[in-house]
């Protein structure tokens, strides 16, 4: 948008990312509203005690604590930027004579009778974040198997320990934070189970041990605060995944073994652990919702598409952080501070830009080797039984899919899903989607899946209640103040 | 009772002293912290799984934790599926556990 007149810049998203927009964005005077459907800022990674009980020592469980108290403190003392909280973007809305329309909704989570609102601003920054992926395995839908990040939200949101023994597996290094954070609220981690063995990690790692090093360090001084686990040393395990849980109605137990390298558990390696709580994420899933109703193009990985720019293929249209890849705080930070500054009319040659092009190109390549030593491998649909959940919503089997695939002989994942109902629950597929297709790609053989479908598609992008939509919006709330949502 | 909220006097972060919240969870008492979420209380308070799923009747609970997975739903103060997750708990919310169950059929 380099050269047009921008008055007015919408933020979609107050983690790292969207912060760092609204800030560059202000910086170059454009006016900015800043939407996040949180009543906090921060976001998921610097997701905190909520404002009503301030912590003396909040920077103890984060990365980058300082980062976010200057971002926020600026953003929230700027009286150009206008900060609306507990605003969930529901739908947007194109057009040709700009980006587009965003229709918000403004109130309690999930609440009636809530405030809506449009804007059509001149340009738009989409900062959605990700969220854990989890892959199946039986037992996960029972209670007490958690995300990763169900783990860490409710650790530094609310100091809640989910369980007292925890086991936490899966893949990349997002799960050390997690043990840490559930040390410092008083679990007991039992074992952190990495699927991925030495010789991933090294081809990851090797160019650059001293940043695994720098994250190892930070997880040891945070598990140090673990009141009364301050000696016991949290085990780390290369090579295990967690491939059963066990109970009724609740996680009792789970089920470690060994993994190849391809994660197909190793016969005669599995051993049960006794554990009231177990934390498994594989990685995270982009929230392109909001980017695919805007009209933005994708990569072949399933990212926005961004140049250099951090403009999307919709002109106006900017994207930062984990929906450009997934890299962690430090690179959505640098990304964020380019597309606020280019969706506020700047260049990427500007001055000022210089040092956060620079992070953005070192964080890249951090990305990239995450990516290469901790990425899901291909077997793990070998962990499956035939009465696994894939799709916890819909409660559709490893065996349904199978079995529809097989009598139906369809390639299309349309029809796969409307015949077996696997990511049309009202998760809408968000966490079974990417496993859905990746399972039924491989049952269908050769050429994969035949339709240019993904699950990735919610024109509804949350839930909004019949009554709400009915009563129709306001193109701008004449009262700022009523529309901040309750604390 | 596996899920524990960390007594505030041990919480190397220091934070402010909590002020309490008491919930109603299908007619139980349950008391947490206020600017808690009602999942963070029916957690704290033992229960691990507080909705029953339609098709198997298996109980679910808090998953993903962060607004996502739609597994926390429940109804508070006669409005339904909201995520517990995603609400923060206000003194005196009636919470109730959803169990929608599929048609019967037996109709047709």
């Amino acid at each position: 948008m380099s050269g047009k007149l921008v008055n007015e810049v919408l933020v979609i998203g107050a983690g790292p990312a969207g912060l760092a927009a609204a800030r560059a964005a202000r910086e170059r005077g454009t006016s900015v509203i800043l939407l996040d459907s949180s009543d906090q800022l921060g976001g998921q990674f610097w997701r905190h005690l909520p404002e009503t009980r301030p912590a003396g020592r909040e920077e103890i469980l984060h990365h980058g604590w300082s980062t976010f108290r200057d971002l926020s403190d600026a953003l929230e003392s700027d009286s150009g930027c206008r900060i609306i909280r507990s605003a969930q973007v529901w739908a947007i809305e194109t057009s040709p004579e700009g980006p587009g329309t965003v229709h918000v909704v403004v109130g309690e989570s999930d609440g009636v009778d809530r405030g809506r609102l449009a804007f059509s601003p001149d340009t738009i920054v989409l900062a959605t974040g990700a969220h854990d992926r989890t892959l199946p395995f039986p037992g996960w839908d029972l209670p007490g198997v958690f995300t990763g990040g169900a783990a860490q939200a409710l650790a530094k949101g609310e100091r809640l320990a989910v369980g007292r023994r925890v086991v936490v597996a899966g893949a990349g290094p997002f799960l050390l934070p997690v043990a840490a954070s559930l040390a410092a609220t008083d679990a007991r981690v039992l074992g952190v189970y990495e699927a991925n063995r030495l010789p991933a990690l090294l081809r990851g790692w090797l160019p650059k041990p001293w940043q695994l090093l720098g994250a190892a360090g930070k997880a040891a001084e945070l598990a140090g605060y673990g009141a009364g686990h301050l000696k016991n040393r949290i085990p780390y395990r290369l090579g295990c995944a967690v491939v059963a849980a066990h109970g009724t109605d609740r996680v009792e137990s789970v089920t470690i073994a060994s993994v190849t390298a391809d994660w197909m558990p190793i016969a005669g390696t599995e051993r049960r652990i006794t554990a009231d709580a177990v934390c498994v994420s594989h990685g995270f899933t982009p929230r392109l919702e909001l980017a695919i109703a805007a009209g933005c193009a994708l990569t072949s990985e399933r990212f926005v598409l961004v140049g250099d720019t951090q403009e999307t293929s919709v002109p106006g249209v900017y994207a930062a952080g984990e929906i450009t890849g997934i890299g962690g705080a430090d690179l959505a930070l640098a990304e964020g501070v380019i597309a606020g500054h280019l969706a506020a009319g700047g260049a990427v040659a500007d001055v000022g830009l210089r040092s956060a092009v620079r992070r953005r190109r070192t964080f890249r390549g951090f990305a990239a080797r995450i990516e290469a030593a901790h990425a899901i491998r291909l077997g793990w649909p070998e962990m499956l039984t035939p009465d696994t959940i894939v799709c916890r919503c819909e409660e559709v089997t490893y065996g349904d899919l199978c079995g529809t695939a097989a009598s139906t002989r369809s390639k299309s994942l349309r029809a796969l899903k409307l015949s077996t109902r696997a990511g049309l629950g009202i998760c809408q597929g968000r966490i079974c989607g990417r496993s859905v297709e990746e399972l039924l790609a491989a049952r269908v053989g050769d050429g994969g899946l035949s339709d240019a479908v993904t699950t990735d598609r919610r024109p509804i992008a949350a839930p909004i209640r019949l009554g709400e939509l009915a009563v129709g919006h306001h193109n701008l709330p004449s009262d700022p103040d009523s529309m901040k949502g309750r604390k | 009772m596996p899920a524990r909220l960390l007594r505030f006097g041990d919480d190397p972060i220091q934070p402010a002293p909590p002020s309490p919240v008491t919930i109603t969870v299908d007619g139980v008492s349950a008391s947490g912290v206020a600017g808690q979420s009602l999942a963070g209380v029916i957690l704290a308070g033992g229960e691990l799984g507080f909705r029953r799923t339609s098709a198997r009747g298996r109980l679910r609970g808090v998953f993903c934790g962060i607004g996502v997975c739609f597994d926390c739903l429940v109804e508070v103060n006669g409005h339904r599926d909201v995520r517990a997750c995603q609400r923060r708990a206000a003194d005196g919310d009636v919470v109730t556990s959803q169990h929608d169950r599929l048609p019967s059929g037996d109709a047709t």
